[in-house]
């Protein structure tokens, strides 16, 4: 079998406290192959975004790291800066939550777009933008030359996303991890966002690690799915949504609210953290 | 709101500072105890017929409104008045000692910007020791008046290294200049220091913000981050205190120039409260208002150019 693009093998991250240690990522595997996309999902604090940091080495340096991350069989724990600033720069691009506060404020789209290609790749400005205003184009933003000359706070958030998504198309990345890239947005930019981000990264071939706690948006763009649960990857594969075997994931599915009926009263999950460690000492 | 209008604005406001703050101190010294007849007519004292012509020439029985109101109709035709002690227009007074002044102000700021955005930013940046050091010397500044420090600087400086002159502010020029370090430092220390406190605040605030974060995961230089996304963004309260800053200094001159016995607007103001030379100290007072608000308008102005979230006469 060939090496995957990126490989995680039994990655845990422990957060060093006074009273004791914890365990956030509690020995995470997974790989994504080249032009694949893998959607994670689990609820909120079950180490969805840490995994993406991870990834990336940005964990706080409180976290204590181990395991093996492989980017193109290249180990990302031991890079040196230069190595690992090359790694983020070129080979992944990293999408956020929230572009109002992940775009800094006080310079210019055009500025925020180019400024990567022009520091680290010695790439002419003209050329830069030029580059720059194709993509914007591309991701369906309209008027490009003008919004280059605009500032962050002049944009709507989907178009601020657009923005982001094109600053990462820019560095042509191999690898694109997108945090949550909707949840900031309303739900007709929602979708177009998606939807352009699914669309180019098809066109181009790139790999995608896509966090959501949106079961069906995921299972709907994605390869694979993996479900999260307290640090560890409960379940993954190709038909996890249509066939679950995890009971997490098997309740996960049914307390989706259904469009055919009328319910006075969500489902609660009744797996929990106790139900978590039984199975997990079943198992072993 | 476009730059015109706003300075106008600006403008405005200043007139109504300089009527108010005017009569205020017109009053304030109206009432208090002493007339310029002491020290006009020396310690003995005149005769009766010598306190009357005095008097009468300086208009010290006119009733406080008329004096104010002539004096105030003095200033718009552009006379500042008269110094009874220096027997000398003050206009030409303050134009002889502006000049002193500004160079010790502009001098000090300068240390107190390179040194205090220096610093803070090696204390947020470097953390332990480095924070700590820098911490602990930012509270020692913080707490020494600048006439200790000024005392000190000379006897170290001035009369153990004799590397700088002890007083005087030299024969202008580059002498002048070499004659203000060790005044421009004693007048820096304090503001220095708060200002360091102030940019390792921000520096670490804005380093921890999530655009900060994006500028890491694009894998740029970390010098190139703390340069265009950490300090760019803290330049808001920088700016904020240093304009705050620079408009005291002026104020806060007054000790150092009489610690260095320099001839600035400081050392004058003192002699002219200390021998109630009513035109002088509202001359200078004057002077120092208008510099108070223009330095405020011109720190207004550069937030629009810091932050093009705000603009002109915004509240943001």
């Amino acid at each position: 079998m060939t090496e995957p693009l990126l490989r995680l093998d039994d990655v845990r991250a422990t957060l060093r406290l006074r009273g004791g240690e914890q365990t956030l990522l509690d020995g995470v595997s997974l790989t994504i192959g080249e032009g694949e996309s893998l959607g994670l999902v689990g609820e909120s604090g079950s180490g969805k975004s840490l995994t993406t940091r991870a990834i990336t080495r940005m964990l706080d340096p409180a976290f204590r790291v181990t395991g093996e991350i492989a980017f193109d069989g290249a180990s990302v724990l031991s890079m040196n800066p230069a190595a690992l600033r090359r790694y983020r720069s070129r080979d992944v691009g990293m999408i956020f939550q929230d572009p109002r506060a992940h775009v800094n404020p006080v310079h210019r789209v055009g500025d925020f777009l180019t400024e990567s290609l022009v520091r680290d790749r010695g790439v002419d400005r003209r050329e830069a933008e030029r580059r720059a205003v194709v993509l914007l184009d591309e991701v369906g933003v309209r008027n490009p030359e003008q919004r280059l000359r605009q500032y962050p706070h002049e944009l709507s958030g989907g178009l601020l996303q657009r923005v982001m998504i094109a600053s990462v198309l820019l560095a042509e990345p191999r690898l694109i991890l997108a945090d949550e890239p909707t949840t900031a947005l309303d739900v007709t930019a929602q979708s177009d966002v998606m939807a352009i981000l699914e669309e180019q990264r098809r066109a181009r071939g790139l790999a995608l690690l896509f966090i959501t706690h949106d079961l069906e948006l995921a299972a709907a763009c994605c390869d694979r799915l993996a479900v999260m649960y307290a640090g560890q990857i409960v379940e993954q594969g190709e038909h996890v949504y249509e066939a679950p075997s995890h009971p997490y994931t098997i309740e996960l599915l049914g307390a989706r609210p259904s469009i055919d009926e009328r319910v006075d009263r969500l489902p609660v999950l009744r797996y929990d953290r106790a139900t978590h460690e039984l199975l997990k000492a079943e198992a072993s | 709101m476009s730059l015109a209008p706003y300075l106008l604005r600006r403008l405005g406001g200043l007139l109504l500072v300089l009527l108010v703050t005017s009569f205020i101190v017109f009053g304030l010294l109206y009432l208090a105890p002493g007339s310029p007849l002491a020290f006009i007519l020396g310690p003995r004292g005149g005769t009766p017929e010598q306190i009357a012509a005095v008097t009468e020439q300086y208009h010290l029985d006119d009733p406080f409104l008329l004096r104010y109101v002539a004096w105030l109709g003095d200033l718009l035709r552009g006379d500042l008045g008269y110094s009874i002690v220096y027997r000398q227009d003050v206009s030409a007074l303050i134009s002889s000692r502006v000049g002193t002044t500004l160079a010790l102000v502009s001098m000090a700021a300068i240390i107190i910007a390179l040194v205090g955005i220096a610093a803070g930013t090696f204390a947020a940046l470097r953390g332990g020791w480095g924070d700590q050091l820098t911490s602990t010397l930012a509270a020692v500044g913080l707490s020494t008046p600048s006439f200790v420090v000024g005392v000190a600087l000379i006897s170290v400086f001035a009369v153990g290294l004799g590397w700088f002159p002890t007083f005087g502010s030299g024969t202008g020029g580059v002498d002048t200049l070499y004659h203000l370090v060790l005044p421009a430092v004693a007048l820096s220390v304090a503001s220095a220091a708060y200002l360091a406190r102030i940019t390792r605040a921000a520096v670490l605030e804005e380093g921890g913000r999530e655009h900060v974060q994006t500028a890491t995961a694009r894998g740029l230089a970390p010098g190139h981050i703390v340069r265009h996304h950490v300090l760019r963004n803290s330049l808001i309260p920088i700016v904020t205190v240093l304009g705050l800053t620079i408009a005291t200094l002026i104020a806060g001159a007054v000790v150092v120039e009489n610690v260095f016995a320099l001839d600035g607007l400081g050392s004058l103001l003192v002699r002219a409260i200390l021998q109630r030379d009513f035109a002088v100290v509202q001359a200078v007072i004057l002077v120092l208002v208008v510099a108070f608000v223009v330095v405020n308008a011109i720190v207004d102005v550069l937030y629009t150019f810091i932050d093009p979230r705000i603009t002109l006469g915004s509240r943001q």
